[in-house]
């Protein structure tokens, strides 16, 4: 097996500088029995099932995009294994949204080549009894990763759905032990002029920030991914560790984390700050709150939902309602979008 | 005759391209947008070919230009109609109510479709006869409408690209369309001039 290191080039990922931390292939290829075993009936149904789909998507996506294997364990949270049909490694490799890089959805395939993923730190700050630094290596290392299949919905109207690696968010924020007066987490994401083209451009204010409450920062799915169809993140989908948070649109999990500020008040994010009558702090998909310019009742699935078919319904939540719609109560959804 | 033939020909090489790639899953993650986009940006490069043939014409005394410019013309037309349909069905799934709802809410898509209601009277009356019909005089003046046109589409493309300030296409179709209209103002105003000498 291949192992890219740091030093290879850029556009081969990022992987592990630990070698015990890469997978062997042979690990790799028993855990993939484990998983048919486990489908042939061998543990509860719902975990039979997201086993059978799982050692199906990778027998038939195995090293999609030829990066540094991650693999994630099953995952018991709640929601976090959707049923449906997982996007095309192409179409979700090919199709982003990441400015840094242009504004067309080639661009960041294209150029994001050049992402310095490498050495790679993130800096913890703010109301925490345990700032800090912790690179790469040891972010890995956290905590077990998982395998989380999440819909991800855009705020422009489409949707895929995504096998994410990573662990969820809670586990590094109990880490650094948040003070009681810590009530909101600020997310930067790297800037950096020299290699990213759109950073140059005015688009809009770099670095691109994004935000959460505490408490849903806390919720289970809110992930920390480092990896999606069982490889490390290709530079385009936001390598080498980023959020999704797949009860709200797109934008608000942001990419190539750099800084994690516990904060009092509300941060303001970037795209409140570029059009604060149009992107809220909270942006959860919402089918009933329409955003200025068109409506959000609909979406389309990239990669599944034919040319001719109608375009499905977006669900409350991105369909999470059962598991965080608990946060909003007695919250009102057009006030707060 | 053939070379009316030959360039039927290439203005339908871009369509025979979005058709093919439609029905052979080659256009991307998001064939709906591709298609919608393209047919959008081929409708602007023939409305830009179709007022370029007049100021080439006069420019290097090339009369056998003006043999195109219908041609040319009804093209511009045809990826307009294709531009309306793709958003309309792709976009909208056909659904009348859905695209006034969205015609109403987004400025952009309701300057896109002024400017095609304004284009339909002319590709209707394109035809030898319509212009008798007409008179060469008010056919000439309802054809004027054209530049109306071309300012809707170049503002309804601005506006489109307005969400991410990606304006770089917007200012090249913008520049071609002003160096065209700009000729047809300074030949006027020549004209002008010249008729008052006499």
């Amino acid at each position: 097996m291949r192992r890219n290191s740091y030093s290879a080039s850029s556009d081969s990922g990022f992987t592990h500088a630990l070698s015990s931390e890469i997978t062997s292939p042979a690990a790799y290829l028993q855990r993939r029995d484990w998983l048919k075993q486990l489908a042939a009936g061998a543990a509860g149904a719902s975990l039979a099932a997201w086993a059978a789909r799982n050692a199906w998507a990778q027998t038939l996506a195995t090293r999609p995009g030829k990066l540094a294997p991650l693999v994630g364990g099953p995952s018991r949270i709640s929601g976090a294994n959707t049923m449906e049909k997982i996007t095309p490694y192409a179409d979700a490799s090919s199709y982003n949204n990441y400015y840094e890089f242009g504004t067309d959805k080639a661009d960041p395939a294209k150029y994001a080549h050049t992402l310095p993923i490498q050495p790679w730190t993130v800096e913890i700050e703010g109301l925490v009894k345990k700032p800090g630094r912790l690179n790469l290596e040891d972010l890995l290392k956290l905590s077990p990763m998982e395998e989380r299949i999440y819909r991800m919905r855009c705020v422009e109207g489409w949707s895929m759905v995504i096998p994410w690696v990573g662990y969820s968010l809670s586990e590094l924020i109990k880490r650094v032990e948040p003070l009681g007066s810590a009530k909101y987490i600020e997310f930067t994401t790297l800037a950096d002029a020299k290699t990213m083209p759109g950073v140059r451009s005015h688009v809009m204010d770099w670095p691109y920030i994004e935000g959460l409450r505490l408490d849903e920062a806390m919720h289970p799915l809110t992930l920390l991914s480092f990896g999606m169809y069982g490889e490390v993140l290709p530079n385009q989908n936001g390598a080498p560790v980023r959020l999704v948070v797949p009860w709200k649109y797109g934008f608000k999990s942001a990419k190539s984390l750099v800084k994690i500020r516990f904060l009092e008040k509300e941060p303001i994010n970037s795209w409140g700050r570029a059009a604060p009558q149009e992107y809220g702090f909270y942006s959860n998909v919402n089918p009933l709150v329409d955003h200025p310019r068109w409506s959000q009742a609909t979406e389309r699935r990239i990669g599944e939902d034919g040319l001719f078919a109608k375009k499905r319904k977006t669900l409350m939540f991105n369909g999470y309602e059962a598991q965080v719609g608990s946060l909003y109560a007695g919250m009102d959804l057009k006030k707060f979008f | 005759m053939m070379a009316r033939i030959a360039l039927a020909g290439l203005c339908l090489l871009p369509f025979g391209w979005l058709s093919w790639g439609a029905f052979h899953d080659a256009l991307g993650a998001n064939p709906a947008e591709y298609l919608i986009r393209s047919t959008g940006d081929w409708t602007l490069r023939l409305l830009c070919l179709t007022l370029a043939i007049t100021p080439l014409r006069v420019q290097f005394a090339w009369p056998v230009l003006a043999k195109f410019r219908r041609m040319l013309g009804l093209f511009t037309y045809f990826y307009a109609v294709w531009h309306l349909l793709a958003y309309s069905w792709f976009d909208m799934g056909l659904e009348v109510s859905d695209i006034a709802h969205d015609i109403a809410k987004r400025p952009f898509i309701l300057v896109g479709f002024t400017a095609f209601v304004l284009l339909t009277p002319l590709a209707a009356t394109s035809f030898n006869r319509a212009i008798r019909t007409l008179g060469a005089r008010r056919w000439q003046l309802l054809h004027k409408a054209v530049y109306l046109v071309a300012g809707l589409a170049v503002l309804h493309f601005f506006w489109m690209r307005a969400a991410k300030s990606n304006f770089a296409e917007v200012w090249l179709y913008a520049a071609v369309l002003a160096v065209l209209l700009g000729w047809r103002v300074r030949r006027w105003v020549q004209r002008t001039k010249a008729s008052q000498a006499i």
